[in-house]
């Protein structure tokens, strides 16, 4: 860990100041990331800018269009045990209590889970090569170990995933992203903030460097009523997914009247294809319809090897978690009600 | 209260207290005012040679001391002999820095000595090496044909190559009316205890040296230094009073200890040398093994033809070996065996001891094999082992000293509700999940070794008993607290037990489940010479009752000696060591097992783990619900530290069988998921209704106190009887671990 400066602030304009100071600058919010990737000698920040003193950053609160904003500083914990959200959106409640542990989730914060880092050995590892971390060095993963790689939006240069189970909700809930920069705010539609690797794999999402993020915005439908979160991994806490299917479905008389389904674990962005939950409108809501979606989400899937198992295993994980929405808890897998 | 009995008392570890309240003070925790930092910097690449090391921007780092390399190290001897720990296997052990020579990923290259230890972090990651890279192989499977037999040395006579073949398999196996044949394969795994492995060497000048070190053997590292560094015995003493987990990892000197007493040599300074959890993954480990087995049974279950052989990886420097294929045939008396065991030499450093090293791999082929052979017959798994049951070890031709194998079998179907079960596969289902159940035999042998313990009693009737062994988290201090409170028939509250540091009388590295037995034996035989100076100073006082009576007659209980049959003969211990002029008596004594008494025997704890799988078949995700594990092991000191060295391992049987395994990337010959968030252990949902018990079981052979010692039992029956559940469950025989979720998609 490089020697480095350090600076609190109180107010977004000193933040946003101090960003502009150097290109080396580092926010920092919960530090679950940020650490480990520092510890690992991944960056090295010349300067690090301590945001937890911006109070309103910390807020939940309901929006004027009936939906529920969530302070970037407020932690997943606080955001998951809200009343409001697990009153409204209990999709995005379940969602967090699937990640991390609870030590995690009671430091790191809304902001810093949507901006987190792939959890792709290679990238972790400063001495092997990866086009994510070093543009150009090659991409280790597409021929060794890829069994937490992506299976869909791959590229030839990077094939990592993005690991939050939050982001998989918050993309079903069609959220908003704000963020602040010293020209002003703006708001950045969820399906638009994550990006595909391509040929920049260097480069996660669409936040510019000299942006914050203030907060993340939840529409009024919150799916309250049908919705589901289901995680695959390879133990039971504590494990990032290998598949997440997160689903939130309105019915009318028995049919689908709105639908959304969106897998996290097998992509360099939580993956929604809007063609699938078209599909469904109108439609009973049953194993055979939502397998017919699942094939329409999973059409362009292709494996690397060790991650072979994600194509089918996301089309059942659809297909369970779909039926787990209408049915709740009577099928989830796991000795215990697991999440 | 009578002190007659703390022996299988569930006494709560003594040191608990002083662990969860954080004042235990570890290897890394010795702050001298003085200390400065070591880093240790590892090779990236496999295989090849160190052309330069650039430091040039790692010296401009303000606080950095010395960095030392293969270049600038202290001069050190060069023969093998000076660097063979207890543990060490046949060939030629490892020596750091010693020349430009890579031979194997993240071997410790550099130590970058700072004023803190983020500064020779950093500086460290300042270091520019060159490497002139060679081809490598890290991966068994690509190199089988060059599978050969292990050298022989000293650790053959502990771990014995596989015995002859007897009989006729072939012809044996050809006319069996049921078989199976079977592949199994598991890959490297990790120790991984929660404590980094550390060194804090504190420099006395004088050429002494004072060094705490996370390790399971204090005179073992001491020996080593002593011997490398060229010092007096006496000088070098190493010290580790609290171990935070070792499972074999600190069998042998890390390259740590090595590194840090080094720099503070050369220095003669006090230093420390800290491990990260990714340099946990840079030396020993259990290796990658693959395993064939083919058994042959007639048509009323009799098991008539077994083969198993392994093929391991070892290093290119020593050849690791492990008892893997010689527990099929003492448990099981086939008159036709084919037993084979193999090593393959890689490009990793040397595999060590791991838990059950060697039996928890072959168990899982054998157990499996057996269970596979069950179903073929159309008879009962467990009702097959006990047709197969034998009082004798027919492998060795011997009795076994005892084996309550039977009566773990028949106790734990019983709690475990066995013979509820329906026989047929895929037959069981709750909610939309399928339920197997499965199970297995376990077997550990039991090890006798010499050990020393000194003892003393003070005026006020406190006794100290010493031995330098270490408690790695076992239960140790409590167990040896026991037994000496229940020798010298006093309270335990008057007995403290220091260990520990290598000033103290010798004892073996704790390993192999043995220490119990081992260090136990001579804490009872020191205690019982402590009783009988004691006695000797009790007939000499003025108007002793005892001065015409024999040792073997006299009781001591509640802290007194005295007649059974005259209650009023009855003197205090405190008070005869009071009489004595020195107000202070005290003995030593080495305990050396009678092994033309005991090699008549086969001497083994055995267990019965009995599973119960819950499993999605279409998301393939796999749950342990409940278990139980039937454990003979002899006497059992403490049910209370005993049941949790079962849990543990029953845990590790859990990880064992669906979650643990070191990733390579062959490619690049290294091992990737080198952190605890990618290295899954089981976490607590993972695991949920686990149940234990001991079998009454006497031994009067194996040693003084007739305990076996129950580190690895727990774990040795239960991975397989996991896999055999979810055989049960889904009628999928999945001979790979560990068994992830998607192998059953």
């Amino acid at each position: 860990m490089n020697n480095f400066s350090y600076q609190k602030v109180s107010e977004t304009a000193d933040a946003l100041d101090q960003i502009s100071k150097c290109n080396l600058t580092q926010i920092i919010a919960g530090g679950t990331n940020i650490i480990d990737l520092w510890k690992y000698n991944l960056i090295q920040p010349k300067l690090l800018i301590d945001i937890n003193g911006i109070e309103k950053f910390k807020r939940i609160q309901q929006t004027e269009d009936g939906g529920l904003f969530l302070g970037a500083l407020a932690t997943n914990s606080d955001t998951a045990y809200h009343m409001e959200v697990e009153k409204n959106y209990p999709l995005l409640s379940r969602a967090i209590l699937a990640g991390a542990s609870a030590q995690i989730r009671n430091s790191a914060t809304n902001g810093g889970n949507i901006l987190q880092r792939t959890r792709c050995y290679y990238f972790y590892d400063a001495a092997s090569p990866c086009n994510k971390r070093k543009p150009g060095s090659g991409c280790p993963a597409k021929n060794g170990l890829n069994r937490m790689h992506a299976i869909v939006g791959t590229s030839e240069d990077c094939i990592a995933v993005f690991p939050s189970d939050m982001c998989v909700a918050l993309a079903a809930l069609e959220a908003v992203v704000h963020v602040v920069s010293s020209v002003g705010k703006r708001e950045i539609k969820f399906s638009a903030f994550h990006r595909l690797p391509g040929n920049t794999p260097e480069i996660d999402n669409n936040l510019q460097p000299n942006e914050i993020i203030t907060g993340i915005s939840l529409p009024p439908e919150g799916f309250a009523e049908n919705y589901s979160y289901l995680k695959l991994r390879d133990r039971n806490s504590y494990a990032f997914a290998l598949v997440s299917v997160a689903t939130g479905m309105k019915l009318e008389n028995g049919l689908i009247q709105k639908i959304r389904i969106v897998l996290g674990g097998i992509a360099h962005k939580p993956w929604r294809v809007p063609e699938a939950e078209d599909f469904l409108i109108g439609k009973n809501p049953t194993a055979v319809n939502f397998a017919s979606a699942a094939e329409l989400i999973l059409k362009d899937a292709k494996g690397f090897g060790d991650n072979d198992f994600k194509i089918e295993l996301s089309k059942r994980a659809i297909v369970r978690n779909c039926i787990m929405a209408i049915h709740p808890e009577t099928l989830r897998p796991g000795a215990q009600p697991s999440l | 209260m009578k002190t007659s009995k703390q022996i299988g008392k569930p006494v709560s570890r003594l040191e608990g207290n002083l662990k969860v309240t954080g004042a235990a003070k570890y290897a890394a925790d010795y702050n001298e005012s003085d200390l400065v930092h070591g880093y240790i910097v590892n090779s990236t690449i496999t295989k090849g040679k160190i052309i330069a090391i650039d430091e040039s921007s790692a010296r401009k780092i303000s606080g950095v001391i010395e960095i030392y390399s293969h270049t600038n190290r202290s001069k050190l001897p060069w023969f093998d002999i000076l660097y063979t720990d207890m543990d060490a296997p046949p060939g030629t052990p490892f020596k750091p820095l010693y020349n430009n020579q890579v031979l194997y990923n993240g071997q410790p290259i550099a130590l970058v000595v700072a004023e803190c230890f983020e500064t020779s972090r950093y500086a460290a990651s300042l270091l520019k090496i060159t490497y002139e890279e060679e081809t490598f192989e890290t991966e068994l499977m690509m190199r089988l044909a060059a599978a050969r037999n292990p050298k022989k040395g000293m650790a053959t006579s502990i771990k014995p190559l596989p015995p002859s073949p007897t009989g006729n398999f072939e012809e044996a196996y050809e006319q069996a009316d049921a078989k199976y044949e079977g592949e199994f394969f598991h890959g490297a795994e990790h120790h991984n205890p929660l404590e980094l492995f550390a060194t804090t060497t504190i420099f006395e000048g004088d050429g002494k040296l004072t060094v705490y070190d996370k390790t399971q053997g204090t005179n073992n590292c001491q020996i080593y230094i002593a011997n490398v560094f060229g010092l007096h015995f006496k000088d070098v003493r190493v010290l580790s009073p609290f171990v935070g987990g070792g499972f074999g990892s600190g069998l042998r000197p890390q390259y740590q200890l090595f590194l840090c007493v080094m720099a503070s040599l050369e220095l003669k300074r006090n230093v420390r040398v800290t491990m990260d959890r990714a340099q946990m993954f840079t030396f020993g480990h259990r290796p990658q093994t693959i395993q064939r087995t083919k058994f042959g049974a007639s048509a009323d279950g009799i098991v008539t033809a077994i083969h198993h052989s392994a093929i391991a990886e070892t290093s290119h420097f020593e050849d690791y070996t492990e008892v893997v294929v010689n527990w099929a045939n003492m448990l099981y008396p086939a008159k036709n065996t084919l037993l084979d065991y193999k090593l393959v030499p890689l490009d990793l450093f040397t595999p060590m001891d791991m838990r059950a090293p060697g039996g928890s791999t072959g168990l899982h082929a054998i157990e499996a094999t057996m269970d596979a052979l069950s179903y073929e017959l159309n008879i009962d798994p467990l009702a097959l082992r006990l047709l197969n049951y034998s009082e004798r070890d027919v492998s060795a031709d011997k009795p076994y000293s005892s084996k309550e194998l039977k009566a773990c079998y028949l106790q734990g179907a019983e709690k475990f509700g066995w013979s509820d079960r329906n026989p047929e596969p895929r037959s069981t289902k709750r909610g939309n999940r399928l339920v197997g159940t499965g199970m297995s035999t376990g077997i550990w042998d039991v090890i006798a070794l010499p050990a020393k313990a000194k003892a003393k009693i003070d005026r006020e009737g406190k006794v100290k008993v010493t031995s330098a062994v270490t408690d790695i988290g076992t239960g140790t201090k409590t167990i040896m607290t026991q037994i000496a409170a229940e020798t010298l028939g006093i309270s335990i509250s008057d007995v403290t037990f220091a260990y520990g540091d290598s000033k103290m009388p010798l004892a073996p590295i704790q390993g192999g489940s043995y220490t119990t037995g081992v260090i136990g034996s001579a804490v009872k035989a020191v205690c019982t010479a402590l009783k009988k100076k004691i006695f000797r100073q009790a007939k000499k006082m003025k108007h002793s009752a005892f001065k015409k009576v024999k040792f073997k007659d006299v009781v001591f209980e509640d802290g007194k000696i005295f007649l059974p049959n005259k209650p009023n003969s009855a003197v205090s211990i405190k008070s005869v060591v009071i009489d004595n002029e020195e107000k202070v008596i005290k003995t030593s004594k080495t305990n050396i097992p009678n092994l033309l008494k005991i090699k008549q025997y086969t001497r083994a704890a055995h267990s019965a783990a009995f599973v119960e799988v819950e499993v999605d078949e279409e998301l393939g995700v796999i749950n342990v619900t409940r278990a139980v594990t039937a454990v003979a092991a002899g006497k059992i000191i403490n049910p209370k530290t005993a049941r949790s060295q079962i849990l543990g391992g029953m845990i590790w049987g859990i990880s064992k069988a669906l979650r643990e395994e070191t990733l390579t990337d062959h490619h690049l010959g290294k091992y990737m998921n080198t952190n605890l968030g990618e290295y899954h252990i089981p976490v607590h949902a993972d695991i949920h209704e686990l149940d234990v018990l001991f079998v009454e079981e006497n031994d009067e052979i194996i040693n003084e106190l007739g305990s076996k010692g129950v580190g690895e039992i727990g774990l040795a029956s239960m991975a397989p009887a996991i896999a055999n559940a979810i055989f049960h469950a889904t009628g999928k025989r999945i001979n790979k671990f560990p068994i992830h979720f998607d192998a059953l998609l």
